[in-house]
Formats: structure tokens, sequence, C-alpha cells
């Protein structure tokens, strides 16, 4: 499982692409607009948006970098062992340990799943880490019960993380026997 | 944020003195995905900018703190969902709300659709399982985060009265 699989360029996505770019460049003149005139709010959403991109350009190619490494390093048979078709409750428990130990929120979940789904990681499995990695994140936990008291954190995961799992594996049950396919 | 820094170079100098070829394919695979999702993900810092400086943290807890038991639930679950914050300002901000008597239940569902209900990062998930899917996982989200937000009402007694 060599060689990255060309995705197919349709104009749409392209579209989306540059509707993206035309957003930030808008974004940007606004914020240049209100550093010159003085507008306050404009000058905070631009200190805002520069302090949470400076923090994704260290967190982001970190993870890219780590999820290149998997790709090429881990044999798509072991991924298929554990998360794969037949790995049955021991595919959720591992997606529990991953979500758990993962860094970031969503977007950090999205491209991992990607690649655990490529690697022959079945589609419950899959969605089941992205719904856990949102709400059973170790640190984050821990902070939460500092906060909020640890009675309180865990209702929410002995709640959450079956209900997660179950419409996880559900959903993936459905979206398998209709031959759904994950894109990039 | 530093031990992934960590992480990252040691597994990058592991896999270098392993194999220099397979690095370099990571490195390749990893650039390239990256500069596919960046578009996207360009779009939800702009959102996430926009939307933090409309709605601050301020705002959020006097929307949390205002409202009826229910209304609360309701409120709290949509501004969770529509607002992007990191931990270190939801969390504090949350057990300043606990302070001020306002329900846990209100706290689980804003807590609970922060973490997991993503409007925000709606284009970039869309990107990877299409718009179906993604509408689908978000609304089964939000379902669980009312669940919570019920269970944790009657188990702190928060449902009567």
């Amino acid at each position: 499982m060599t060689g990255e699989q060309k995705t197919p360029k349709s104009p749409r996505s392209m579209l989306r692409k540059v509707f993206w770019v035309a957003l930030a460049a808008a974004f940007g003149i606004f914020v240049g607009i209100s550093f010159l005139t003085g507008f306050d709010t404009g000058r905070k959403m631009g200190t805002t948006f520069g302090k949470t991109t400076l923090t994704m350009m260290t967190l982001l190619p970190c993870a890219f970098v780590l999820i290149g490494l998997f790709d090429v390093w881990v044999k798509r048979e072991t991924v298929e062992k554990h998360l794969g078709a037949g790995s049955g409750l021991r595919g959720y428990f591992w997606s529990v340990l991953l979500a758990g130990t993962t860094v970031g929120g969503l977007y950090i979940a999205f491209p991992v799943a990607y690649s655990l789904h490529r690697k022959g990681a079945r589609l419950g499995v899959i969605f089941a880490f992205i719904g856990l990695s949102g709400i059973c994140r170790v640190p984050m936990s821990m902070f939460e019960a500092s906060f909020l008291g640890a009675g309180f954190t865990a209702v929410r995961l002995a709640v959450s993380i079956p209900l997660v799992v179950l419409t996880s594996a559900i959903m993936g049950r459905i979206l398998e026997r209709r031959g759904y396919e994950v894109t990039e | 944020m530093i031990a992934l820094l960590v992480v990252t170079a040691i597994a990058l100098i592991a896999s270098l003195i392993a194999s220099r070829q397979k690095t370099l394919a990571a490195l390749k695979r990893a650039a390239v995905r990256f500069g596919h999702i960046l578009p996207a993900f360009l779009g939800m810092l702009v959102l996430f900018a926009v939307t933090i400086t409309l709605l601050p943290a301020e705002v959020v807890g006097l929307l949390l703190g205002r409202e009826s038991r229910s209304i609360g639930v309701l409120v709290a679950s949509a501004i969770g969902s529509l607002t992007l914050m990191p931990g270190f300002i939801a969390f504090p901000l949350c057990g300043a709300l606990l302070e001020q008597g306002v329900p846990r239940m209100v706290l689980a569902a804003f807590s609970t659709t922060l973490m997991s209900v993503g409007v925000l990062t709606y284009p970039l998930e869309r990107q990877y399982f299409g718009t179906g899917v993604t509408l689908v996982r978000n609304a089964v989200s939000l379902v669980i985060a009312l669940v919570v937000a019920v269970i944790m009402g009657l188990v702190f007694g928060e449902l009567s009265g």
C-alpha cells in the first residue's frame, strides 16, 4: 500500500477551495481596513485569528507528520486486525483508548480517522473515534473535573461514551451496507 | 503542545534512522494532505475568529446564566454547537457559572456540544465524510448531549422543582 491514491479533482471541490481562500482574503482585507481605521471589533478578530493560526501552525504540521509516518510504517494488516471488520468490540475499545490520548479537537480527529479508515479500520470504529476524541480526551477531562467536580465528569463520560459507541456502530453498519466510501 | 513537538521529533528521527526513503515518502504525503485540507481549515479559522469576537466568553456566560432550566439546556446546546472554544477557556467559564448557580445540566449541554457538535468544523468534516454523513453525525451528537444533560439533571437532582 504505497502511493497516494489520487482523488479526482471535481469542479465542486475546487470551487469550495476557491470559496474558502476568497473568504480568508476578504477577511484579511477587512482586518487590514479595521487596523487602519481603528475599528475595534475588526482588530480583535484579526488578533484572535493571528493567535489561533499560530497555535494551529505548530499543532497541525506535527499531526500531519505523525499521520504521514503512520501511513508509511504501520501495516494494513495490523490496523485491519485490531480495528477492521472482524475486530468486534475490541475495535471500539481501541477507539476509546486512541481518542482518550489524542490531541486537539475534531479538526485533528478527521484526518486521523481518514487515515485509519484507509488502512482498513471499519466505519463504526472511526465514527466512534471522532465522537470520542471530542468528549473523552484524558487531559481535557481532568481539567474539566478540576472545575466542575469529578462527579460531573464521571456522569458525562459514563453516559456519553456508550452512546457514542452505540450510535457509531449503528451508523457504520448502515453505511457499510449502502457501500458508502470516504473521500478526502 | 511541547509534548507533541517532542513526540513528533522523536518519531521523525527514529523513522529517519530506519529508512530515509520511507521518511521522505511520509513527509511528502503529509505535505500533500495538509495542502489539500488547508483552504477549508483557513475558512474554519476565519469563522472561529469572527464568532469568538462577536460571542466572547462573558456573553456566553450571561446567556447561559439567565434562562430557565429547560430553555437553558436548549440555549446552551445551541451556543455549544455554534462556537469553538478551547478547553482552557470553556471549563473555567463553566466553573464560574456553576458557582453562580447555573444548573449542571445546562453546563453539561454546553460542554458536550462544544466538544462534539461542530458547526464551524462542518466544512472540514464534509470534505472527508460528505454532507449527509456529517449532518447525521452532528445531529446524533446533539441528541447525545441532550441525553447527557437530562441524566446529569437526574443524578444531581436538578430536574424537580
